[in-house]
């Protein structure tokens, strides 16, 4: 369960995504110099639900921007959805979104929606035809012509996801989205994301800092050390197909808890894990 | 509305007319008391009376002063905010263009106005709109320039995600987010215009706005009447004020809603 070596199954198809040696240096060379990231390597198969956890400073929303093409690699290499990180972000390949939800204040629901695909040049009746299609999906029809500020948080964060899957992704990368959500609302939209993503067959890259939150809805959670970021350990989840409220008495799923926790405790040792949730 | 917030707004408004009324009604008294000489301080009820005499020209030298102050209002909004949305574009302009506002905001309006008033025909109203103009673009630069900075990191993010163009960027990000400085900016600039036209119609030029119809009938001794153009150039200017409230009340509503909480 140490680092996962990365070795392309051929016969699952083509990966999602492949990190490959990936390092990121930030200031390289300046005498704030920070090793955010040293020898990632991470492949995510089509459908794989993965999440990212480790402490504070671990890299892993650094990760997942390097993903995204937002920030590029010092070493390495990445290659999304088949091509260079670069190409599949002009390609439109992924869709994202973060603890903020980042509405646009000035549309409305739908609009906001709309918006990634007004700036890939679709007609407005395609945009229209797809909002809908969204709204519909993350159960927010009837709030189609409201301005965000009339949203709460959690339908705010609803709007985002369907803005973020709008375009049909095939990757879905997620940056704490919960984060900033009261315990209650977090749950239930952890059960929405997985019926999402189980409808759409996105593949979706999860950063968190939850142990629970990961388990529930991961595949597979792979766990990240501070200075430099690295990954230390890997756990498959397989809580399988369908996790309700359930789920989150079950013993398996406690078991998973505690490997993960283990696992971070292992992190701790060596520097100690600031900014994890244990709830 | 409800009759609760309805009795509320009514409310809060008494106790500035309250204070408006009380304020007049004392000056009134005052004057009278102290036998205080027209040419010093004149009565309340003697410049209302010349007001309702000489409505027509207080109307027609409000129009000319009104006039100037929005064609400058609006040409500096426009000129403003093209000039920041260059400027953020391309780094090098904002070099230029800040240190060489600053610098023609730091010349007296009196000697621009000459200046200007030079290179116009004599009875121009142009020297004074571009009077109006170069101040209002300098307030609206400044507050439209630093709202395109402060743009929210996490849709600059989406943005990028988008494989936005910069022109995508300016038009559906920056642009949006910088109304609100935008509008801050009008707010100041709407009464800013009005005294800048004011001043400059004193400096020179023709006799028909409230800039020069002031100090003419003080002159004269027709002091009521010189303080009821006086009474004139506040009702204008808290006019444009208010509109320019209004603006930003309809334009940017979410600004609205944040304010209120």
């Amino acid at each position: 369960m140490k680092h996962e070596s990365h070795s392309p199954d051929q016969s699952l198809g083509q990966p999602a995504v492949v990190v490959d040696n990936v390092s990121k240096v930030f200031n390289a060379g300046g005498r704030q110099q920070v090793d955010a990231l040293l020898d990632i390597s991470l492949t995510v198969q089509p459908g794989e639900f993965v999440s990212l956890i480790g402490p504070s400073g671990c890299g892993k929303s650094t990760l997942l921007r390097l993903i995204a093409d937002l920030l590029s690699v010092s070493s390495g290499s990445l290659v999304v959805n088949g091509k260079p990180a670069a190409q599949a972000r002009l390609d439109q390949d992924y869709g994202m979104a973060f603890q903020q939800a980042g509405l646009f204040d000035w549309r409305n629901v739908a609009k906001n929606i709309e918006l990634p695909l007004e700036i890939r040049g679709w007609d407005q009746a395609k945009r229209r035809e797809r909002s809908a299609e969204m709204l519909e999906l993350v159960k927010l029809s009837e709030f189609a012509s409201h301005m965000p500020w009339q949203l709460s948080g959690g339908m705010q964060q609803r709007v985002a996801i369907a803005r973020a899957l709008a375009a049909h992704p095939p990757l879905l990368l997620m940056d704490e989205p919960f984060g900033a959500l009261d315990e209650m609302t977090r749950e239930h939209m952890q059960a929405e994301l997985l019926s999402i993503c189980a409808s759409t067959s996105t593949t979706v890259i999860f950063v968190t800092h939850s142990i629970p939150e990961a388990v529930y809805l991961s595949d597979r959670v792979v766990v990240m050390s501070p200075r430099p970021g690295r990954i230390t350990a890997t756990i498959d989840v397989n809580l399988g197909g369908n996790r309700n409220d359930d789920t989150r008495e079950a013993s398996e799923f406690y078991g998973k808890i505690t490997e993960v926790r283990e696992a971070l405790r292992g992190i701790e040792h060596v520097g100690g894990a600031r900014g994890i949730e244990d709830r | 509305m409800n009759g609760a917030s309805l009795q509320r707004k009514v409310a809060n408004a008494a106790v500035p007319v309250a204070f408006g009324v009380g304020f007049v009604v004392l000056w009134e008294f005052l004057v009278r008391w102290r036998d205080i000489k027209q040419f010093i301080l004149p009565r309340p009820s003697m410049i209302w009376k010349e007001a309702v005499n000489n409505a027509g020209f207080l109307r027609s030298a409000a129009t000319v002063s009104g006039t100037n102050a929005l064609v400058g209002l609006v040409c500096g909004i426009i000129i403003g905010c093209a000039v920041a949305m260059i400027a953020n574009r391309f780094k090098i302009l904002a070099e230029l263009v800040t240190p060489l506002s600053a610098a023609i905001s730091a010349i007296p309006i009196v000697v621009i106005v000459s200046i200007l008033n030079n290179m116009f025909r004599i009875g121009s109203e142009v020297p004074r709109r571009l009077m109006v103009t170069i101040v209002v673009f300098f307030v609206v630069f400044v507050n439209v320039a630093r709202g395109l900075r402060q743009s929210n990191s996490t849709q600059m993010e989406l943005m990028r995600s988008y494989a936005a163009s910069p022109s995508q960027v300016m038009k559906k990000v920056r642009f949006p987010n910088a109304l609100p400085f935008l509008f801050t900016a009008i707010k100041i600039a709407a009464p800013l215009a009005v005294t800048t036209a004011f001043v400059s119609e004193y400096f020179g030029g023709t006799q028909d706005g409230l800039g020069q119809k002031i100090p003419a009938a003080m002159a004269n001794s027709k002091d009521p009447l010189g303080w009821a153009y006086v009474g004139a150039a506040c009702v204008l200017g808290l006019g444009f004020f208010i509109a320019a409230n209004v603006l930003e009340y309809v334009a940017v509503p979410w600004q609205r809603s944040r304010n209120s909480g």
